[in-house]
């Protein structure tokens, strides 16, 4: 008999039970995952016997249950006994690998992958690959998706008949009726044939693959491009010509945009994948059509691979390849229809100028960076302007500023404020590149006119771009230049610029340092707190909060306190609060 | 082709038998749909509510209760909601039921109001779980001190229990009426069709569509057509059909391009609004319904319809009074049998029309309590036109009546068995010959 001792510790253990059945998701979520400590009270005897059956049955719960459990029991070989009776994991598993939500289903395949390694040889054939056959052979095709993730992990190791059967089965699920099936099994089949013999890969593996890219779905055959990957990493070199490259061929210019679309998207892997003699004979017109293609969607997945695509050439006659295949595709997409396809591009068309050296980039990319810059379409212009860098090492920037200052002014005036955001993003990287005195020639006064911008984001955006400015060019120029600036809008007429220059002290005040803290910027706080606006006021508090750090005690307690105690009586409650918070957080109580 | 004069009439030779009328509540079904082996049925109805019908198996004992229909569960699929942006009502009305193809033990279909199409999921449970530590069966606490041992859920049978769950809902995509939905053959994607525009789902995301057909002009008042209905083809994933009010098909290819508003093919000839456009099982034909006819067309032949069909020609003269009561809104949709030679679709007085194909007979049968009780043979119905010879049983157009019509009609994918819904009853007819031979 269990004392009252026993009946406490079997307390949480048995609320923990019942929960399993609560009303409540939640609490049956918070059970489920604490699943290991039910089964180590439990022992693993009672896990084998009891709990596991009631869990098998349980797949009548919420996806998020389900999703749960299909993780927690990838963790269970320990609570069952050990990798010995690891295969009693196997009967739950299965149920949730037949369920019909996807998430649920691939978390049951996952821990069935894990525990399929700690299952002995023998194991694996008396129990795991059964399983995989019962799967395989299901009445649904839930069952069978979920078979199509498991192979892999079983070939390896068990014999050479059951290996056999196996590759039956495969290929049995890459013919299925249903292109559920089909698709699983063609996204599991570079996996697949990574584990395989060479000669099954050849045999096997390239008829499967055959079919699957003339698959009568669009879904399935686009998803066949990415084996394609993966088999031809596999294959000698002078097999690929023969068994890979006619397939490839056809799914460049497969009827569907959708396929193509994925060959322009898996472009860089294939082109690793076939190495560089196909790359140059083959795969280099491929690329221009895809560049070329009728489809925006593709020309724009193209496009985004213009760079690595010619990186990844071979070097021996890489430029002259891009100069006469390559470029002039390019120079097509700069005036391209789709705006997309264009900001596409210019997100990675300057990253071409390390590539081709100086003079090409001067000559030939260098009207194309500027006609770019010129874009009606503002996200075209700021991936220009993002990737600045690239150009600056090749040919310094001097070469673009010309024509980057009115593309600058322009954005930073556009009608939409997500623009503007942007490009004030940019602005401490431009900055840094430009050098201080281009950009206190040029761009200093756009920075201030943000500040009183009518939009609050982009007031925000400017005054923690005003920061960084002084982190990059220090504390001086920002005496000079900024803080001057900053101090003056405590005058204005509108109590919004009054309250930015308050959020610009409290943003400054670090990277200018004590100093110009004390001296200009405290001065003009204290002055504030008597403004008539109380969301002024409070805001006043709320800076000398924050710059209370960077200021000395002395000046604390003679400038500071005084002030605060004066809000913390004012008549509006939120001044009151801020000012007593201040007050408390500086402790100047 | 006129109406059948034939005196002992019937397709096939043999007429459909009134298997039973279900009643619902005294609501309207707005729509009816078989799923994929047509053992369930589904309807929705202008309350928002779902009803599903399964077949029972066959019994030895009773020969004529095989194949019977019975309410297998029912459910509340749509609220009535507000718009407040746009200080519109949404109606609760389910305008379309699709079955999604079964992928396990549970079955799953689509339900859609003007707005918001949800994915619900039917299943069956027949154990439950019983034991607790804490408390006994009737939730009583039990004394901590009795608590000596942990006890684990056992699960034992129980009667069984139809649960419907919602699993998806796909909101906010449609600015106008959602008339149809389509599942695509790859069984991952579906698409939805408004008066001006057309979306593309994947069936397992809900935070985004994509837009497929989009026939809005620049400015509103340059609208001169309307989406009236869409469809899949049953077999190849990329091709698409959706009419117009102006009476015209396009077939759209989704490889072509991404937004398919370039239609590949354009059918044309036709003056009045198509009420609704389905593909044949075979996938080679589309059968169009508008006004007065049902058409069929072959996917290869633009030009003209293969077939033209007169549902009910004597109404030609009454255009104008059908007119101002509005029926000539009324959308009829239409049926293929499950060897595409025999087609379906509904008229006014509770009256629907077969036409075969083949033989290129027709017949008016009349879905009503009255007249069709259980088991008896539906007797085929003749209207004589205006100022024509009258015979014996034969209705007058004048004396029909316009309030009851027959707008939705299901064919079992497989058997002779049809399903028509008039008003808030739906009837169940299954061929005669067909009961017999099994």
């Amino acid at each position: 008999m269990a004392g009252a001792d026993g009946d406490d510790s079997l307390y949480p253990i048995a609320v923990l039970i019942d929960e399993l059945r609560n009303e409540d998701v939640q609490l049956r979520l918070n059970s489920i995952k604490k699943l290991s400590t039910i089964a180590l009270a439990l022992g693993v005897e009672r896990t084998r016997t009891e709990l596991l059956p009631f869990l098998t049955d349980t797949i009548y719960d919420e996806d998020e249950v389900l999703l749960a459990l299909a993780e927690q029991l990838g963790n269970f070989t320990m609570l069952v006994g050990g990798p010995e009776y690891v295969h009693c994991l196997l009967p739950p598993l299965e149920s949730l690998a037949t369920v019909e939500e996807t998430v649920v289903r691939d978390k049951a395949v996952e821990s069935l992958r894990k525990i399929s390694q700690e299952h002995s040889p023998v194991d694996l054939e008396v129990h795991f690959e059964p399983l995989v056959k019962r799967l395989a052979s299901g009445d649904w095709f839930t069952s069978r998706t979920s078979a199509c993730g498991l192979f892999s992990v079983c070939y390896p190791r068990v014999s050479s008949t059951v290996k056999a059967e196996i590759r039956q089965h495969f290929r049995t699920l890459c013919s299925d009726d249903t292109p559920m099936v089909r698709r699983a099994a063609a996204s599991k089949l570079g996996e697949f044939a990574k584990v395989l013999e060479l000669d099954y890969v050849k045999s096997d593996i390239i008829s499967l693959f055959t079919a699957l890219a003339s698959d009568e779905q669009d879904s399935v055959r686009l998803l066949a491009v990415e084996a394609c990957v993966s088999i031809a990493t596999l294959l000698p070199q002078e097999d690929l010509e023969t068994l890979v490259m006619p397939t490839l061929r056809q799914a460049a210019e497969d009827k569907s945009w959708r396929v193509r679309y994925m060959v322009a998207d898996k472009f860089s892997e294939l082109q690793k994948a076939v190495g560089p003699e196909i790359t140059k004979n083959d795969l280099v017109p491929a690329f221009q059509n895809l560049l070329k293609d009728c489809e925006a969607e593709v020309r724009a997945a193209a496009a985004n691979k213009v760079k690595e695509f010619c990186e990844n050439l071979p070097e021996d006659n890489r430029e002259q390849i891009i100069m006469t295949h390559i470029l002039p595709c390019v120079k097509e997409l700069v005036s391209d229809t789709n705006q997309h396809v264009k900001s596409a591009l210019a997100s990675v068309i300057m990253g071409l100028s390390t590539i081709l050296g100086k003079d090409n980039t001067i000559e030939h990319l260098l009207p194309l960076f500027l006609a770019q810059l010129k874009d009606e379409c503002p996200e075209v212009r700021l991936n220009i302007i993002s990737n600045l860098d690239c150009v600056n090492e090749v040919i310094g920037i001097r070469q673009l500023s010309q024509s980057l200052l009115p593309a600058i002014v322009e954005l930073a005036e556009d009608a939409k404020w997500r623009v503007r955001l942007a490009i004030i993003e940019y602005m401490p990287l431009l900055a840094g590149q430009l050098g201080v005195e281009f950009f206190d020639e040029k761009l200093n006064t756009l920075c201030m006119a943000w500040l009183i911008d009518h939009v609050y984001a982009i007031r925000e955006a400017a005054t923690c771009n005003l920061m960084k400015l002084v982190e990059k060019f220090g504390a001086e120029w920002a005496q000079n230049t900024i803080v001057p600036k900053v101090l003056g809008m405590a005058n204005d007429p509108n109590y919004l610029h009054r309250m930015t220059t308050l959020f610009c002290i409290n943003a400054l005040s670090e990277a200018c340092g004590q100093e110009i803290t004390t001296k200009q910027m405290l001065p003009v706080v204290l002055k504030m707190s008597n403004d008539q606006v109380a969301n002024v006021r409070f805001n006043v508090a709320k800076s000398l909060q924050k710059i209370g750090p960077v200021l000395d005690s002395n000046t604390l307690q003679t400038e500071v306190k005084p002030v605060l105690e004066k809000l913390a009586s004012d008549s509006d409650m939120d001044v009151k609060y801020f000012a007593q918070e201040a007050i408390s957080v500086l402790a100047l109580a | 082709m006129g109406e059948d004069t034939d005196a002992t009439p019937t397709l096939n030779h043999h007429g459909f038998l009134p298997d039973h009328n279900y009643v619902t509540e005294a609501d309207i079904i707005s729509t009816v749909e078989f799923n994929h082996t047509g053992e369930l049925l589904a309807t929705g109805d202008k309350g928002g509510r779902v009803v599903i019908f399964q077949r029972e198996p066959e019994s030895k004992t009773e020969p004529f209760s095989q194949g019977e229909y019975n309410v297998y569960s029912t459910f509340q699929s749509h609220e009535p909601e507000f718009d407040y942006l746009k200080s519109l009502e949404i109606e609760e009305k389910i305008n379309k039921i699709r079955w999604l193809p079964q992928q396990n033990a549970a079955q799953f279909l689509l339900s859609t109001n003007d707005k918001t199409i949800k994915l619900w999921k039917v299943s069956e449970r027949d154990k439950r779980p019983e034991g607790y530590n804490l408390k006994d069966e009737e939730g009583r606490i039990k004394d901590i001190c009795t608590v000596t041992s942990l006890q684990v859920p056992v699960l034992k049978p129980m009667d069984l229990m139809v649960e419907v769950s919602p699993r998806r809902v796909f909101a906010n995509a449609h600015t106008y009426h959602v008339n149809s939905i389509s599942v695509n053959s790859d069984y991952e994607t579906y698409m939805s069709a408004d008066d001006l525009r057309i979306n593309l789902w994947h069936l397992d995301i809900t935070d985004r569509s994509f837009n497929i057909v989009d026939i809005k002009p620049a400015n509103m008042e340059d609208l001169t057509e309307v989406i009236t209905a869409a469809e899949f083809h049953p077999h190849h994933c990329n091709l698409f059909v959706y009419s117009s009010s102006k009476g015209t098909l396009r077939l759209c290819d989704m490889r072509e391009a991404a937004l398919c508003d370039k239609h590949s093919k354009f059918f044309s000839e036709i003056i009045s609004s198509v009420s609704d456009v389905k593909f044949s099982h075979s996938g080679r034909y589309l059968l169009t319904r508008d006004y007065l006819t049902a058409k069929v067309w072959d996917l290869n032949m633009e030009s003209k319809p293969l077939e033209t069909y007169q549902v009910h020609d004597y109404l030609r003269s009454k255009l104008c009074s059908l007119y101002e009561n509005d029926c000539i809104f009324d959308k009829f949709e239409c049926a293929w049998n499950g060897s595409d030679s025999v087609i379906m679709t509904g008229a006014y007085n509770n009256f629907f029309r077969m036409f075969d194909r083949n033989t290129k007979r027709d017949v008016t049968l009349e879905a009503s309590r009255e007249s069709s009780k259980p088991r008896a043979v539906l007797k085929p119905r003749r209207v004589c036109a205006a100022g024509g010879k009258r015979r014996k049983d034969d209705i007058s157009v004048d004396s029909l009546d316009f309030t009851k019509k027959i707008l939705h009609t299901a064919w079992h994918p497989t058997e002779n068995i049809i399903a028509i819904a008039a008003t808030n009853n739906l009837y169940i007819f299954q061929d005669k010959l067909n009961s017999e031979m099994h």
